[in-house]
Order: C-alpha cells, then sequence, then structure tokens
C-alpha cells in the first residue's frame, strides 16, 4: 500500500498537460456541479472508473503482499499475509547482489538519460533555430528513424560493439544516446521552434555566438522539455531488459543491471532449475526495482503525461 | 511548418555551417547506428559469419533459403502474427474506453489517471514476475477470480493455447500509454461540436462515431501503426516468461518471432540467419505501415483541411 501513497497525493494538484486551456472554464462549472445531485450516468461513471482503478492496482499491491510473505505463501492470493515475514528484506541483500544491480542501473540510467537529453537538445536546436541546405529533408530523416525496428539493427549494433571491444560492459546500454535519439529531437525541436526568434536575434546584435544563443538562452528556457526527456530516458534505461540480457547475461553477475538480476533470480529460485522456489526474494527485488519509478512518477508526473501525449501529436 | 514559407534564397554561410555543426552529433549516430548497421545488416544476412575467426564468406542467398527451409520461422512468424491480431484492436478499443471514462470523470480525473498510468512505470521484468505468479493455472488470483464467477480457468503458462493470450493480458494491463494519447486528442474535441449536435437531437452513441472518432481518427492512426510495430516485436514479455530458463522446454506456441530471432543470434550465433530475419521482419513491416498509411489517408480527419 505504501507505494501508492506518495504517488497519488500530488496527481490532483498536478494540471493535466492540456488541461490549461480547459482550466477556466472547468473553475466557473465546478460549484454548479456540486450542487446538482449524481445522475445515474455518474454513478455508473464512477462505479467503472473504481472497477478499472482496483484492477489496475490489485497487481501492484500484491507484489507488496507477496514480498513480506513467507516462501510457501507466495502463491496464497492474500492481500494481507497470513504471516508477516519483514526479514525478507533483511536477507535479500545477502541471497541476491540486489545492491550492485540497483547501483549499477542508476549508474547507467543517469549516464544514458544525460547523454541524450543534451546531445537531443544541441541537435534539435540545430534544426530549429539554423538555416542550412537540406535542413527539411534530413529532419524528415530524422522522423523516418522512428519507424525503424530495433530488431533490425541488433546483430550489427552488437558486432560493432564487439569490434569497438566493448562486449561486456556498460558501453553499449548508452553508448548511441550520445548521438541523439529521434523522439527526443523530434519532441525539443517543437520547443524551440515555439520560442520567438527575435530573442536569439537581438542576443545576436548584442555579440553573442551561436552556442551562446544555445547554452545561455535556448537551453534554460528549454528545462521543461529537457526534464521530460531526461525522464522517459530514464525510465527507458532502468527498464531496458533486452539490451542488458545481450551484452551483460555472459559477464560476472554482479555487472547485471537491475531487470537482467531479476530475471536471473527468477531462473534461480525456480523449481524446474533446481531452485528452492524462495520467490519472496524475487517480488522484494521486483519491489524494489519499480519502486524508484514509482517515485519519480509521483514528482514528475506532467512530464510523464506529456512525453507521451506529444509522441501521438507527431503522428 | 512555417519555414517552408520563411525559406530564403540565399543562405547564410556562417549560420549554415553552424547549423551543420549543430546536428553532427545526429549525422555521425545515423551514419554509424542507423545507415551503417542497415548496410552491415544486409550484408551479414548474405553472408556466413564465423564467430570464431571473425571471418565473413558471401553466402548468397542461403541464409534466406535456410529462412524457408527452418520450420520454426514460419511457426514463430505465425505466432507473432496471431498475437498482433489479438492484442492490437484490443488495446486499441480497451485503451480508448478508459481514455473515454476519464474524459468524462469531473471528481477525481486526476486521481484515476495516475493509478491507470501505474502499470506504465512498472519494469517489464517486474510485470513478469508478478505475472507469472498471477496467470498460475491453479493457485493464480486471475484464474481465483474466474472461479467467482463460476468460470473454470486455463492453465495459462502451460496449455499451448493459451500462453499468447497470457501475453495480451500483461499488454492490456500496460495500455495506459496508449490511453494517455487518446485522451490527449479527446481533450482537443471542440466542446461546441457536441452541443451543436445535442442541439440537433444526436444521441451519444450517434456523437460518439459522428465526431468523437473523426476528430480522433490522427491519434487512432498514430496508435495502431505504433502499436503493431510494438507487436510484432514483442520480446521482453515472451522471453521473460517462457523462454528465460534454457533447461526448460516449452511450447513452441510461444515462440514469438524477436524471441527466435534473439536465440539464433546470441545463443546459435546464427548471425547470418538472424540477420536476414531481421530483414524478412522489416520488409513486413514497411509494407503493413505502408498499407497502414494508405489506409488511413482514407479515413484520417487532419484539422488543417477544414
Amino acid at each position: 500500500m505504501a507505494t501508492i501513497g506518495p504517488s497519488t497525493t500530488p496527481a490532483t494538484a498536478l494540471p493535466f498537460a492540456d488541461a490549461a486551456a480547459v482550466a477556466p472554464a472547468e473553475a466557473i462549472e465546478r460549484p454548479a456541479r456540486r450542487t446538482m445531485r449524481w445522475s445515474v450516468g455518474q454513478i455508473a461513471l464512477t462505479v467503472l472508473l473504481v472497477f478499472f482503478a482496483v484492477l489496475f492496482l490489485y497487481p501492484l499491491v500484491w507484489l507488496v503482499a507477496a514480498s513480506l510473505k513467507p516462501a510457501g505463501q507466495v502463491f496464497d492470493n492474500a492481500l494481507i499475509p497470513h504471516t508477516w515475514q519483514f526479514s525478507n528484506y533483511a536477507n535479500v541483500w545477502g541471497e541476491l547482489p540486489l545492491l550492485r544491480w540497483i547501483v549499477n542501473s542508476v549508474a547507467i540510467a543517469f549516464i544514458a538519460a544525460t547523454a541524450v537529453s543534451i546531445s537531443s537538445s544541441v541537435v534539435a536546436f540545430g534544426f530549429a533555430y539554423f538555416r542550412f541546405p537540406g535542413r527539411n529533408i534530413l529532419f524528415g530523416l530524422v522522423l523516418a528513424t522512428l519507424m525503424l525496428p530495433a530488431s533490425v539493427t541488433m546483430v550489427p549494433t552488437y558486432l560493432i560493439w564487439k569490434e569497438a571491444g566493448f562486449l561486456g560492459t556498460w558501453v553499449p546500454l548508452f553508448g548511441a544516446n550520445l548521438f541523439g535519439s529521434a523522439f527526443y529531437i523530434f519532441l525539443q525541436r517543437q520547443f524551440f521552434l515555439g520560442l520567438p526568434r527575435e530573442l536569439f536575434e537581438a542576443a545576436r546584435i548584442d555579440g553573442a555566438s551561436y552556442w551562446q544563443l544555445f547554452s545561455r538562452i535556448a537551453m534554460p528556457l528549454s528545462i521543461p522539455s529537457f526534464v521530460i526527456v531526461f525522464l522517459f530516458e530514464f525510465q527507458a534505461s532502468w527498464n531496458n531488459f533486452q539490451a542488458a540480457l545481450i551484452y551483460l547475461n555472459s559477464g560476472s553477475v554482479d555487472n547485471f543491471t537491475a531487470p537482467l538480476g531479476i530475471a536471473y533470480a527468477m531462473t534461480k529460485y525456480s523449481p524446474t532449475a533446481g531452485g528452492h522456489a524462495d520467490y519472496q526474494y524475487v517480488m522484494v527485488a521486483a519491489l524494489l526495482v519499480t519502486l524508484p519509478m514509482l517515485v519519480l512518477f509521483s514528482f514528475g508526473q506532467r512530464y510523464f503525461i506529456e512525453g507521451v501525449a506529444t509522441q501521438g501529436r507527431k503522428g | 511548418m512555417a519555414q517552408t514559407t520563411l525559406k530564403p534564397r540565399k543562405y547564410n554561410r556562417r549560420e549554415a555551417l553552424a547549423g551543420y555543426l549543430f546536428i553532427s552529433p545526429w549525422i555521425i549516430g545515423f551514419l554509424i547506428f542507423t545507415a551503417g548497421t542497415m548496410v552491415y545488416s544486409l550484408v551479414i544476412s548474405f553472408s556466413r559469419y564465423n564467430l570464431a575467426t571473425n571471418v565473413m564468406r558471401p553466402a548468397g542467398l542461403d541464409n534466406y533459403r535456410a529462412l524457408l527451409d527452418d520450420p520454426r520461422v514460419a511457426t514463430s512468424l505465425g505466432n507473432t502474427l496471431f498475437y498482433a491480431v489479438l492484442a492490437v484492436p484490443l488495446e486499441i478499443c480497451f485503451a480508448l474506453f478508459l481514455a473515454l471514462l476519464l474524459d468524462r470523470a469531473t471528481r477525481g480525473a486526476g486521481f484515476f489517471r495516475t493509478v491507470y498510468y501505474l502499470p506504465k512505470m512498472t519494469p517489464m521484468v517486474a510485470t513478469a514476475s508478478i505475472f507469472l505468479l498471477l496467470l498460475n493455472g491453479n493457485s493464480g488470483a486471475i484464474n481465483q477470480g474466474l472461479r467467482f464467477f463460476g468460470i473454470h480457468g486455463p492453465q495459462w503458462l502451460v496449455d499451448p493455447a493459451w500462453m499468447k493470450p497470457s501475453i495480451v493480458i500483461m499488454s492490456l494491463w500496460g495500455v495506459s500509454g496508449t490511453m494517455v494519447i487518446f485522451l490527449a486528442a479527446l481533450k482537443n474535441v471542440p466542446r461546441d461540436l457536441y452541443e451543436v449536435a445535442s442541439l440537433d437531437g444526436a444521441g451519444p452513441v450517434r456523437k460518439f462515431f459522428s465526431i468523437t472518432l473523426p476528430m480522433i481518427s490522427g491519434a487512432m492512426f498514430f496508435n495502431v501503426i505504433i502499436l503493431t510495430i510494438y507487436a510484432f516485436q514483442v520480446f521482453d514479455q515472451a522471453f521473460l516468461l517462457f523462454w528465460r530458463d534454457q533447461n526448460n522446454a516449452t511450447s513452441e506456441s510461444a515462440l514469438f518471432y524477436a524471441v527466435y530471432l534473439f536465440q539464433q543470434a546470441f545463443r546459435e550465433f546464427n548471425f547470418g540467419f538472424a540477420a536476414a530475419m531481421a530483414w524478412v521482419l522489416f520488409v513486413i513491416l514497411l509494407v503493413l505501415s505502408i498499407i497502414q498509411v494508405k489506409l488511413g489517408n482514407r479515413f484520417v480527419y487532419y484539422e488543417g483541411e477544414r
């Protein structure tokens, strides 16, 4: 239950990305609505909303409960454990190198998000501000790469990292981020296009260099979209399982990311692989890997929702 | 796009140079990780690659011929197609339904949206470890829930017929990204359209089909294309639920295209075969996207065309 608490509180306070324009109308409507009696439609609507909320929350609440049960009871589906076994949270660190995995994942996600948000921002400013031959064609190419399925380039990308001697290191998990990423370039460019051009022209007259236009004006003003990119990539990197599986699985377990580590634990405790079905440790690990994302969401909900909504608008 | 109308005849040299410098990281990345890898992957698909010696020998169409001879390629493609046909329409309908509910909600809309979005924040590996137990045929909560309604639930993770629906259930739980895109589109539908329609005596069903659906067709189009591309590449869920444990033989029914591609590439190190599989997938997705765009142009309503 504790996981859901903090993330829901700011939800009501934060305005919806697109609701800003609608807000005044809502403010007028609200007092009138309060005096209205609940219609059948509204009751049905609320019942449905609550029903789906329960459906979406159930697996997460179940996870919290399962992480607090003894091995034999993980499967029993009781949302309140018959036997509370808080020691799971103490023992998991000795059972699995979970702390290492989490530290690894934090480091990789941080580097990946920092690299991609800076590089995408620089490239986006290039496309937004400067006029040069072939700009629109090149930007079309940026958008076209969005449609490219990752599995097509999976094998040669692996071979490139192998040739460069980076197999078994973290580099393949963030290396490509140094060169910007199509969706983030698109998102940042949209933001830069919204800035008044006179701002830059005036700075030019005052003698600012092109780089200063970016670093002194565009960058500071684009903090909101910068945060969207950072949070998105942090989440994507944190959750990334396939790349870790390809590049780290054959190496030391201590070098795993958290998702790869949990997959490893799932197999380790699986009776078919000779484990003792200590699934409570998998559940603790799964919860501890989910928790940072829920915290991130509770602080940055507005940015996440806005980012996803933007994805739809580019189509 | 304003810049097409403002386009100057002559470019300022210094400015153009600075522009190229700014976008140069992307150009380098594109040349290495997109164009480079695509050409490389095409070359590999026509070669026999020996991992031990790093030697690539031309092999003509051998890899592509091997794809046709390998029944598992057809099986995995069939499974993936089956999954996509099942998952995409369900995801679209479910996401749209949830978005409509949230759009109507007056009280606590923000609260419900947060709750509905939480699954999207849950790492796939956590989702998989939860659903591995929830979908358990004997003791799993899903079958216990069904029992409450008098339904005897299937052996989701063991019965070959129910393996793909298991993955669909997981996808539906995480459908909130699609929902948010629909919700943003719904918020942009001008409210006065509904008022006018009400005055003309249109009921809610008529309003949905004559106003809502055409007005959000852009978002619908985007969601269908993206979900289709994702569905054809489904990997994490299938791998974590069915293929994680190499010692444990699983039914071919859960063999998805991306999983088999991964196995060929990184378990068998058949890089040529895997690259050929990747190119076949790419062509399939390209054709599908072109068909969808062609169909989309007929149905999608764009604001600008008014």
